[in-house]
């Protein structure tokens, strides 16, 4: 029997706020424990939480940039449950009136594209961080991140496979960071992912009992742990059992998942509007005035660079990928304006050696308008694209002009007719059995001979030039 | 409105609360009275009039994303019965 799962992803993204959702504390990451703390984020009874307009105002650019309704009317709800790191016994959040709903982004696998629902945006704080010590029997609570913002987007189980749920997770987390909304860092947790996956047989319109996973902190787990929860599943169906429906913990040592608390002991929140906290109301004026403040996003930025650049879609893909590096990508065409010849270095050349160091493209030890200078070299000629390489380097480990580095190193292509010449008739001279071979068809050896000279030039010699003068010789 | 003896143990549960069966008893009356006495609005005729939540009519009160001065932290964690290096201590909690 062919299976399909189904799934469908919770994603809670931290917004980049200076300041707590409900409280004047600092959000930043890293502080000793419990120093970003007040009253209001301590639970401490009496106390009156109040707003940040800003999480609002970052909440209502993502529900548009995923074409979300937002809703004129939402209000905040208390979830009820006992857990240390939550010190007022609930969480505040969204539950009956969210603040965006209905809305979608469109993902692209394997060339073919297709659309993603997202049920609902809802924002919430978020709870405190517990270390739990290994020798002794007791847990350390730190209080810093309660209470920093939250947003929750909830998508429709519309996707199909680990592969689709990797590109709508690249793709919001791409948003989120184009809209400049959250950081998306995934270590530090500011960008967290659960999954609810079922499976059915093919073609079957129920749905499967789903396990809901978690700990799926990178976008490499949330694969891994969807193909092995998809396998997990089938070979209970195939061996005639049932799934239950429970909670699983994504283990990334052991790449497995386990089961964390069955449907039995799953919480009852007792959700209920938190008087504490007033309605509230988006009116379209607001709207319409953040929608202006967007910036162009990435789809839309792909499909430009597309019809605009004329790129394969794929480089249109990896170039619209961040911000910072579309940025990057267009203010080098703008001096050196061969799109597709830019993205190849752009994605060979200077994507393989920031992977190689850790680094992302705004700390990329070549500039886009030195990255530019480089592929002019080689487009008049001056330098060969293998020359190219060594110069590209070069800049990267001194920061140097290309231009510098051609003329220090003496690495200036050889396209002198008669130097050329000369080199060829050496290397001819040097291997007559090659030569005889050529001449009694074996075509091949061709590019042995452009080695050799290639080898007696240091690389120098134009290509083109030695090809033809090879050519010439060897038919004399 | 009734409640059952199951619905006082879960709810007693839920807000971590030890029962004996005495207390479950005698709970489920009290509470089942208090329940029926709130039953008495719904006999009022609500047609045509909009479900609420607040008990006032105000909306949208924000405070913009400033600092403010944190705690100092000894006395955030005055309270605390345990503590050590500036963190609250609690029982081991996993899962």
């Amino acid at each position: 029997m062919e299976f399909e799962p189904v799934i469908g992803l919770e994603i809670h993204a931290q917004l980049k706020t200076n300041t707590k959702i409900f409280c004047g504390c600092s959000t930043s990451f890293g502080a000793p424990p419990n120093t970003h703390t007040c009253p209001v984020c301590l639970g401490m009874p009496g106390v009156l939480p109040v707003l940040n307009k800003k999480v609002v105002e970052y909440t209502i650019r993502m529900a548009i940039a995923t074409n979300c309704k937002v809703e004129r009317r939402s209000r905040w709800a208390r979830k009820n449950y006992f857990y240390p790191d939550l010190p007022k016994g609930y969480q505040i959040s969204q539950y009956e009136l969210p603040v965006a709903q209905f809305g979608y982004i469109d993902i692209e696998t394997d060339g073919s594209r297709k659309r993603i629902g997202i049920t609902r945006i809802h924002m919430e704080e978020d709870a405190g961080k517990l270390t739990h010590d290994p020798d002794r029997p007791f847990s350390m609570v730190d209080f810093n991140r309660t209470g920093v913002p939250l947003i929750e987007i909830v998508s429709e189980p519309d996707i199909r496979s680990p592969e689709e749920a990797g590109a709508y997770l690249r793709q919001l987390h791409s948003i989120v960071r184009y809209i400049g909304i959250s950081d998306g860092n995934m270590e530090e947790g500011s960008f967290r992912c659960d999954a609810n996956i079922s499976i059915r047989p093919k073609g079957a319109e129920r749905l499967g009992t789903r396990s809901e996973l978690k700990n799926l902190n990178s976008f490499k787990h949330v694969e891994k742990a969807l193909y092995y929860e998809i396998n997990r599943q089938k070979e209970i169906i195939i061996d005639g059992g049932r799934v239950v429906q429970e909670t699983r913990l994504w283990n990334p040592d052991k790449n497995i998942t386990t089961s964390m608390r069955s449907k039995e002991e799953a919480h009852d929140y007792r959700y209920f509007p938190d008087p504490d906290l007033l309605p509230l109301v988006v009116d379209n004026e607001w709207i319409d005035a953040l929608k202006k403040t967007l910036p162009e996003l990435p789809d839309r930025k792909k499909n430009r660079f597309i019809s605009e650049f004329n790129l394969p879609s794929s480089d249109a893909e990896i170039m619209s990928s961040s911000r910072e590096l579309a940025d990057y990508f267009e203010e080098c065409i703008k001096e050196f304006p061969k799109p597709k010849q830019v993205s190849n270095w752009i994605m060979g050349e200077l994507l393989g050696l920031l992977n190689a160091e850790g680094k992302t493209i705004d700390r990329s030890p070549i500039s886009s308008s030195n990255l530019a200078r480089l592929l002019k070299l080689i487009d008049k000629g001056i330098i060969s694209g293998k020359i190219a390489k060594t110069v590209f380097e070069d800049m990267a480990n001194t920061g140097r002009h290309p231009e510098e580095i051609v003329e220090k190193k003496g690495l200036v292509q050889v396209t002198d007719v008669s130097a050329i010449e000369e080199v060829v008739s050496q290397i001819l001279a040097d291997n007559l059995k090659e030569v005889e071979g050529y001449r009694k068809g074996k075509k091949k050896l061709i590019g042995f001979f452009v080695g050799q000279v290639m080898k007696e030039t240091k690389g120098k010699a134009n290509p083109k030039i030695v090809n033809e003068i090879l050519k010439d010789k060897l038919a004399e | 409105m009734k409640i059952t003896r199951d619905e006082i143990v879960h709810v007693a549960d839920l807000a971590r609360l030890e029962l004996d069966e005495k207390f479950i008893n005698k709970f489920a009356g009290q509470i089942g009275d208090i329940l029926e006495y709130v039953d008495t609005l719904g006999r009022i005729d609500t047609k045509g009039v909009v479900p609420t939540s607040h008990a006032i009519s105000l909306i949208n009160a924000f405070r913009e994303d400033v600092l403010e001065k944190h705690l100092d932290r000894d006395l955030a964690l005055a309270n605390a019965p345990e503590k050590e290096d500036g963190n609250f201590i609690v029982p081991k909690v996993i899962g």
